[in-house]
């Protein structure tokens, strides 16, 4: 993975230092909080509902076991022994106390991370495949590309006040992990007819208030292009993105209003003229970032596993992915238990983590968007020794991409923004469908909740989507189906008439039943919806 | 009655006016009238506070009780830890909340 070099560590530890000084004064009343706000959030400090919110960086959600160890250490030491994993593969503390916050970023520092550009109108953390150098259906590893992004993105004057936050995603196999198409810009890198590697660009997608799929406006720059292809598109973005108005500010509304065509238009036109700049990165430096990806040292080893052990066999089967060395797998450790918190880890659960990353990952883990946390390059013959230890650690729940896999946003438990509370709806149903034992027989169903329009839970992408909603001071929930942040990107529908808390469990029962009542052979959820539309699931919901 | 609220400035905890501090507990709260605007101004400029704000709430039986839930997850702590709240041990807790 990539380390800091000398310019990235002064960067970060000035930065710290900066805002000691910022916090201190704010401190002393030197500072007032309209001063202050932008600051911190500069640095990933928020306000929420019951204390300071810090939300730290997890570039393309790749980290090591050291780095978990700390963001465990930050836990116990200045939170209240937890924390958060975040659907932008991020890490989130709910608790911190403004005079412990630069001592903070520092310890955060000495193990090359930092909270900067993790919130405010600026480009925000990079988000990959989580499978990103170890899926076998990858042309290449993304996370290069993603690496010179985030350099290129990193204090650059011309972005650090955009319209509105800017959201970046990048992926290389036609299997899409990372909902590349509900981003600002989703870039897969591609080859042409040729076979030399390029990029084809998505832009004006997301989700939020006004959910879009992201039009591809270039289906391949050359790879010595992709950082001025991409300063092309946030200029154009820049100038006349809208600023009078927050609701309408995002680089989607743009597109929209412009049209493809001519966003695009003007987007080449940019391009042209910035390659006359000389703005591309040398592509040396390209080179230099690759060498941090350079696959590890792959043995050959068993390619099977005894499977006799049925709850082995079980989390086998659910929670590891092929990898691109047959000897190996990528194990997904669930941070859904049955009941639980979606993407909270206790500080002594990530220090576990850590340690069977070192001992089974080549030190490596990643972060999911989908709030699981992943090593990527285990051997299989070290599989049930691995299960055997998250298993002990009630981290080995075989759930992945179930109905038991939710994600859920902090929703109105933790977040200043939401309307309604959506962790109490995941526990519900999680728990609702374990004991009924069904989760195996749904098969792949992707609910996503989310406790206000906002959508930080992805509710438009679920194959079922909850949105939480504030109706005369109750919690309201609104159901939605047919969504898909994959290649096959869609928008959920709404169903009808929202539910009270109680009502959105059973509603989401009922359209389970319809699924198992309607599919068939070797449909998901997702496919008969497609299939038979929504008319079924309404009278069955609402008679 | 209307009731003023904000964070503290250095932990961020939420707290409550009672008419001559802030306190952690939202039963502390007193009425502020029509006095909360200058009252809010006074102590965010004292900083003693951060960004205060006044809500309408109602007592009963000598509690005070946030008329929006968004407050009263802010008086209570997170519903889904009750380990974490002010009431830990309060099995009702979470149904005064909802």
């Amino acid at each position: 993975m990539y380390l800091y070099d000398q310019y990235d560590q002064a960067m970060v530890d000035a930065r710290v230092e900066e805002f000691r000084d910022q916090a201190r004064r704010r401190l002393e009343g030197k500072l007032s909080e309209d001063q202050f706000k932008p600051l911190r959030l500069m640095n990933g400090l928020y306000l929420q509902l019951h204390a300071y919110m810090l939300r730290v960086a997890i570039p393309y959600g790749t980290l090591n076991g050291r780095q978990m160890r700390a963001l465990a250490d930050i836990a116990e030491t200045y939170d209240r022994g937890y924390g958060h994993f975040t659907t932008r593969q991020n890490i989130q503390y709910n608790w911190i106390k403004l005079e412990d916050a630069a001592d903070i970023l520092a310890d955060l520092a000495e193990v090359e991370m930092h909270a900067i550009q993790t919130s405010g109108n600026c480009i925000r953390n990079i988000s990959s495949d989580h499978f990103a150098g170890a899926a076998a259906d990858e042309l290449v590893d993304p996370r290069p590309y993603a690496e010179l992004l985030r350099q290129w993105s990193s204090f650059h004057p011309e972005f650090s006040y955009l319209p509105r936050k800017f959201k970046i995603a990048v992926i290389a196999s036609e299997t899409d992990r990372a909902a590349m198409k509900l981003h600002d810009i989703g870039i897969r890198i591609v080859s042409n007819s040729e076979g030399e590697p390029g990029a084809a660009f998505y832009v004006g997608g997301g989700m939020g208030r006004t959910p879009m799929i992201a039009p591809c406006i270039r289906e391949f720059v050359p790879l010595d292009r992709l950082v001025t292809y991409a300063e092309a598109c946030l200029r154009v973005y820049n100038r006349y993105g809208r600023r009078d108005n927050k609701y309408k500010a995002r680089i989607k509304i743009l597109v929209h209003e412009l049209g493809a065509e001519e966003y695009t238009r003007q987007v080449e036109e940019e391009f042209a003229h910035l390659l006359e700049q000389g703005v591309e990165p040398p592509i040396a430096e390209l080179d230099r970032i690759r060498t941090y990806f350079a696959d590890p040292d792959f043995e050959d080893g068993p390619k099977s596993v005894d499977r006799s052990d049925p709850d082995f066999a079980l989390w086998v089967e659910r929670n590891t992915v092929r990898h691109k060395h047959d000897a190996y797998v990528s194990a997904v450790i669930s941070l859904k238990p049955v009941g639980g918190i979606p993407g909270d880890a206790s500080a002594e659960q990530m220090r576990l983590m850590a340690d069977l990353a070192e001992r089974y990952s080549f030190d490596e883990l990643r972060v999911m968007h989908t709030q699981n946390i992943v090593l990527p390059h285990v051997r299989i013959a070290d599989l049930h020794a691995l299960w055997s230890a998250l298993d002990e650690a009630g981290l080995g729940a075989p759930n992945l991409d179930t109905i038991e896999d939710i994600i859920a946003c902090p929703g109105l438990d933790y977040c200043s923004l939401a309307n309604a509370r959506s962790i109490p709806v995941a526990q519900r149903i999680s728990e609702r469908f374990a004991a009924k034992g069904r989760t195996a027989e749904l098969g792949e169903l992707k609910l996503k909740i989310s406790g206000c329009i906002n959508a930080c839970g992805h509710h438009h992408a679920g194959h079922i989507g909850i949105l939480g909603v504030d109706r005369k001071g109750v919690e309201n929930y609104q159901l939605l189906l047919g969504g898909s942040e994959a290649q096959d990107t869609a928008l959920a529908k709404i169903t009808g008439p929202g539910f009270d808390e109680d009502g959105i469990v059973d509603a989401v029962e009922t359209a389970a039943e319809v699924y198992l009542r309607e599919r068939e052979d070797g449909e998901r959820f997702l496919d008969t919806y497609r299939r038979i539309g929504m008319t079924p699931f309404k009278e069955a919901l609402y008679g | 009655m209307k009731i003023l609220t904000g964070n503290d400035l250095k932990t961020g905890a939420v707290v409550w006016w009672t008419g001559v501090d802030w306190s952690i507990h939202v039963d502390d709260a007193v009425d502020a009238g029509g006095e909360a605007d200058t009252v809010a101004a006074r102590e965010e400029a004292a900083r003693r506070v951060n960004v205060p704000y006044a809500i309408e709430a109602e007592r009963i039986d000598g509690k005070v009780r946030p008329a929006h839930i968004k407050d009263r997850v802010r008086a209570l702590g997170p519903t889904v830890r009750p380990d974490l709240t002010l009431k830990p041990a309060d099995p009702d807790a979470r149904d005064w909340v909802i």
